[in-house]
């Protein structure tokens, strides 16, 4: 289980590699990669991530552990970024690592849930027009009763 | 105790975090101690179902007792991922 939370860009394609050859009796490996979504018809200067130090990866662990408890899972990687964005830039990814690929798609989708919802991240979108705080969706709260 | 704030409501409030001395028995009575301090901080904590809270970095409630608490952070809801 490797849990990081970092302000520097990371190559999600190598993560994903290095995760794989280090999951042990793994038959499937998923990911999901978060980017920067510009604005309609572009104009995103820039997405902020401000986040709670100490909270965040406490919080981040804490999921993963729920995950490795709940599927049979060789394995979790959970990378998120923190700090000024620019549109299309990597924000964070999941990926985990089963013997069979149902298991490595829920806790996927499951990580994917609490870390929209759960864990102590505020994104600020940045335009020429300003500044405006993101807010949580109903959605993303609905979709955690999933679990 | 240690307050921390985030996001708007750390821009609203002015600063990042602050240490009280306070008698509060649950964050309930913590939020009205502070929203009596000014107009900023009462129309910051205004509504309170836009704010979560965190206990020594566990999500709680604004029911939960304060006593042993050494850190509360007040935040809007998480918007990770």
């Amino acid at each position: 289980m490797e849990i990081r939370v970092q302000a520097e860009a990371f190559d999600a394609g190598a993560e994903l590699n290095r995760f794989s050859a280090g999951a042990e009796g793994a038959g499937g490996v998923v990911s999901f990669t978060g980017v920067v979504r510009d604005l309609p018809g572009g104009g995103l200067r820039a997405m902020e991530i401000e986040h709670y130090p100490g909270m965040t990866e406490k919080a981040l662990t804490d999921f993963a552990a729920q995950a490795m408890e709940r599927w049979a899972l060789s394995d979790v990687l959970v990378i998120h970024r923190f700090g000024a964005l620019a549109p299309g830039a990597q924000i964070m990814m999941v990926a985990t690592a089963a013997p069979h690929r149902r298991a490595a798609f829920e806790a996927a989708d499951y990580l994917m849930d609490y870390l929209k919802s759960r864990a102590p991240f505020w994104k600020k979108e940045i335009t020429a027009a300003g500044a405006d705080w993101v807010a949580a969706k109903a959605q993303d709260e609905a979709d955690l009763d999933r679990w | 105790m240690d307050i921390l704030y985030f996001a708007w409501l750390r821009e609203r409030i002015g600063v990042p975090r602050e240490r009280v001395e306070t008698g509060a028995e649950t964050v309930r009575d913590l939020v009205a101690e502070l929203s009596a301090r000014d107009e900023g901080y009462a129309a910051a904590f205004a509504d309170l179902s836009a704010l979560r809270v965190a206990l020594d970095q566990e999500l709680s409630e604004f029911d939960a007792p304060l006593a042993g608490v050494r850190e509360v952070a007040f935040f809007p809801p998480m918007t990770g991922g």
